[in-house]
């Protein structure tokens, strides 16, 4: 009989999210994967500013709590101090595509040898709120209340589209999280980026599309469905960047 | 005794080497010193100084304010400096490149065409080392002695090559 | 061992090494740029870490990391680099973590200039980013003393778990003097009970953190950490007395500005007045006693400083302004004259015997 059980690699404590938010399902995913690769004695974690700032509560490895939008270069400190470790960054959109853009850029094209989880529900969560820089064209948010306009506020960052354009980046993908099938190839892929990095083959992120039912103003349900109907167009799924499977083709 | 050398002239003629073959002499010798560059965005070509200060007890402020030696290179540096240099100091003018005299009659003044002399012995980029040269043979702060050692510490292993054409250019200097 | 030439900035580089820091991580400017390609140039070839991060902000940060897992780290910057720091530097010093940060000074404010100042005083001994913190900061005013303050900011800071602060300024950095370096000592990887390094399964999770949202916990771990400071205050103050013995007039100078008052005070002495330095070595904590014992036998003081007069304060404060306080100061890169410390002497004298 298969019993439906918590990952190791999560602690008791209980998740602070709201009803209906995605953080739970991903600190889900990461948590299977560090259990299913046998590493969590050995994983370090880096917590974002943001929803996912307690994320140091959730996760049973070692977790440290980076300043927003350092946690590439927090992450980059950890791994050279202790290359053999496992070392992960959880990120939201603000924290990296905002305030950190400049460490998840360089951090990417260094093709430091960690593993980026970034979580993009195109709004600030844990302000309340705001536009976030991936939120959509005409979206309205407490500081955008007439709706995106593209002219003053400039367009959303698609990152997977931006890093996926250096050199340097092991790994870029995008996956979501609004329904079993997308759940179930997230997993694959989250998996994929912790294990590239055992592997030693550098820089892996994985770019979460998730849902803020609170913040969106919409029913969790609607918020699943949103991802499919707006996100999901504006923010195409797939894998952007596989330098090793490139190259191994190119044999 | 303390001895306050400033050198002056621009970026690109070896002010800061002279001054660092001037500290390696002394630190040979087991003197007190400090070495300070004036140090700016031009890399080359800006005007360029240099404090020495070799003495017998620890040194104080490693700024020159008052140079005992003033080695100039160039018509600002001199047209700047030689008001600062105590009475009874000795400034040491390239006479190439300084059209003027010195005007003050209470120091000693040697004016050697140092840029001509280099030039002429196929050593073009070594005036400051030959001014050095003269500088050791006038003044009784340190002596011609043990130049070899302080000319292979300041030229490094990587350069080495240079070796010969600094003890040329000193050589030149001191029996000019 | 014998004595080599050696800039302040490269003897700050290889007194780290030295002391067993293997993580650099910085960002180019002026007056440091050598201890950073120092750095460059030795860390690849013994096993170290020389990292040059996109910027200031992701250098300091860097630091947190290495930090976080209990190991030697630096960065060195100047004025304008070290404010982009703050913010990292807080979150090292909320999170209790051992770091040495080295301000090599400028002028200032904003891009300021880039010859020396001791203008970042305020920054460095009062916090410097935001929160109730400290860090524990050494002046050097030698090149001897740049290597062996640098190892003396790594064992401090190891010893209570505070980031400490080398504050030198571009004289310094820039100039050559002989120094004697200390014995290499291997870097030493301990255990601690706080770093994170992989539970192996085998222990609760170590958190690195300065999150505190119940105020009672904040105030408590503020509490706590000024325990820390209170003990650093009690045990840590370095100050050099200078012909102070039979001083009726005390200079207070720091750094490169403490070299030029030296040859200010013999100056005076030969004139007959009777006039010594106080030197602090460490700016926090402040010798407060050594100043206050001084006020006891000086009739005046006279603060010498490369600012527009930082220090000033904490010397009116340390002797609770029971004798006058006058400044002696230059700003923007300029480096007062011997003669001019000399002038502030004498009118410092002055002004006291006129009082009587």
């Amino acid at each position: 009989m298969t019993v439906f059980e918590k990952p190791k690699s999560l602690t008791d404590a209980e998740l602070h999210y709201c009803p209906g938010c995605t953080h739970g399902i991903i600190h889900r995913l990461v948590a299977e994967a560090i259990d299913a690769l046998g590493i969590e004695g050995r994983t370090i974690g880096v917590a974002p500013v943001g929803c996912a700032v307690m994320a140091y509560n959730y996760f049973a490895c070692d977790m440290v709590e980076a300043a927003h939008g350092r946690a590439p270069a927090m992450a980059t400190g950890i791994k050279r101090s202790l290359p053999d470790r496992i070392v992960f960054t959880y990120q939201g959109d603000g924290d990296l595509a905002s305030i950190g853009m400049a460490e998840t850029v360089h951090a990417a094209t260094r093709n430091e040898n960690i593993t980026v989880i970034f979580v993009n529900n195109a709004i600030y969560g844990m302000t309340g709120g705001q536009m976030a820089p991936t939120s959509l064209p005409g979206q309205v948010t407490q500081t955008s209340p007439y709706g995106r306009d593209v002219a003053t506020a400039g367009y959303p960052v698609k990152v997977a589209e931006l890093l996926s354009g250096l050199d340097g980046p092991e790994f870029i993908a995008r996956v979501a999280v609004n329904n079993v099938k997308n759940v179930n190839n997230a997993k694959k892929v989250i998996q994929k980026a912790f294990q590239n990095q055992i592997d030693g083959k550098g820089f892996s992120l994985v770019e979460v599309v998730s849902a803020c039912p609170t913040n969106w103003g919409m029913t969790p349900q609607k918020a699943l469905e949103w991802i499919d109907e707006k996100m999901i167009p504006y923010y195409p799924l797939g894998t952007y960047k596989d330098k090793s499977a490139a190259e191994e083709a190119a044999k | 005794m303390t001895t306050q050398i400033l050198i002056a002239g621009f970026g690109g003629q070896g002010i800061l080497f002279a001054g660092k073959f001037l500290a390696n002499k002394g630190l040979l010798e087991g003197r007190q010193l400090s070495w300070l560059p004036s140090y700016g965005p031009e890399m080359r070509g800006g005007t360029a100084n240099c404090s020495v200060v070799l003495s017998d007890e620890p040194v104080g402020s490693p700024i020159v304010n008052k140079p005992d030696v003033l080695i100039v290179m160039n018509l600002p540096s001199l047209d700047k400096y030689e008001d600062a240099v105590v009475p009874g100091g000795t400034i040491f003018v390239d006479s190439t490149l300084i059209g003027r005299k010195v005007r003050r009659n209470d120091v000693r003044v040697f004016y050697l065409p140092a840029t001509q002399l280099a030039q002429r012995n196929g050593i073009a980029t070594l005036a400051n080392m030959i001014m050095i040269g003269k500088v050791l043979k006038e003044c009784d702060f340190t002596g011609f002695d043990n130049i070899e050692d302080a000319v292979r510490t300041v030229v490094s292993a990587k350069h080495a090559d240079l070796f010969d054409v600094n003890l040329k250019a000193l050589k030149l200097g001191y029996e000019s | 061992m014998a004595k080599v030439l050696m800039k302040g900035n490269e003897a700050i580089a290889e007194a780290a090494i030295r002391a067993g820091c293997r993580h650099y991580f910085g960002y180019p400017i002026t007056p440091q740029t050598e201890l950073a390609a120092y750095m460059a140039k030795r860390m690849p070839k013994i096993g170290g870490v020389f990292l040059q991060a996109e910027s200031e902000i992701a250098a300091i940060n860097m630091v947190y990391g290495v930090a976080a897992t209990g190991r030697r780290v630096m960065t060195s910057s100047s004025s304008p680099g070290v404010s982009l720091k703050q913010e990292g530097i807080s979150y090292i010093a909320g999170s209790d973590l051992p770091a040495l940060i080295v301000n090599v000074q400028r002028g200032g404010p904003g891009l300021g200039g880039i010859q020396p100042s001791q203008s970042d005083y305020f920054q460095a001994t009062k916090g410097g980013g935001h929160g109730d913190y400290h860090l524990i900061v050494l002046a050097p005013c030698s090149v001897q003393e740049m290597a062996d303050m640098t190892a003396l900011s790594f064992d401090l800071a190891d010893k209570y778990r505070v980031p400490s602060m080398l504050l030198a300024d571009g004289t310094i950095g820039q100039m050559m003097e002989p120094v004697e370096l200390p014995a290499p000592q291997e870097p030493v990887f301990e255990e601690k009970d706080w770093a994170v390094t992989g539970t192996k399964c085998q222990r609760p999770h170590h958190i690195v953190n300065s999150l505190y949202l119940v105020p009672e916990e904040l105030e408590k771990k503020n509490f706590e950490r000024f325990e820390t400071y209170r003990s650093i205050e009690e045990n840590e103050v370095r100050y050099e007395a200078f012909r102070m013995e039979d001083a009726e007039y005390c200079v207070v100078a720091f750094g490169i500005a403490a070299r030029v008052a030296k040859n200010a005070i013999v100056a005076a002495r030969n004139e007959g007045i009777k006039v010594g330095l106080i030197r602090p070595i460490t700016l926090w904590p402040f010798p407060k006693k050594a100043l206050a014992d001084a006020a006891k036998q000086c009739k005046a003081f006279l603060s010498v400083e490369l600012s527009m007069g930082q220090m000033i304060e904490d010397v009116k404060l340390a002797i609770d302004c029971s004798r006058p306080v006058q400044l002696c100061n230059r700003a923007g890169g300029m480096i007062p004259s011997p003669d001019e410390v000399l002038a502030s002497i004498r009118e410092l004298c002055r002004k006291a015997q006129q009082e009587v």
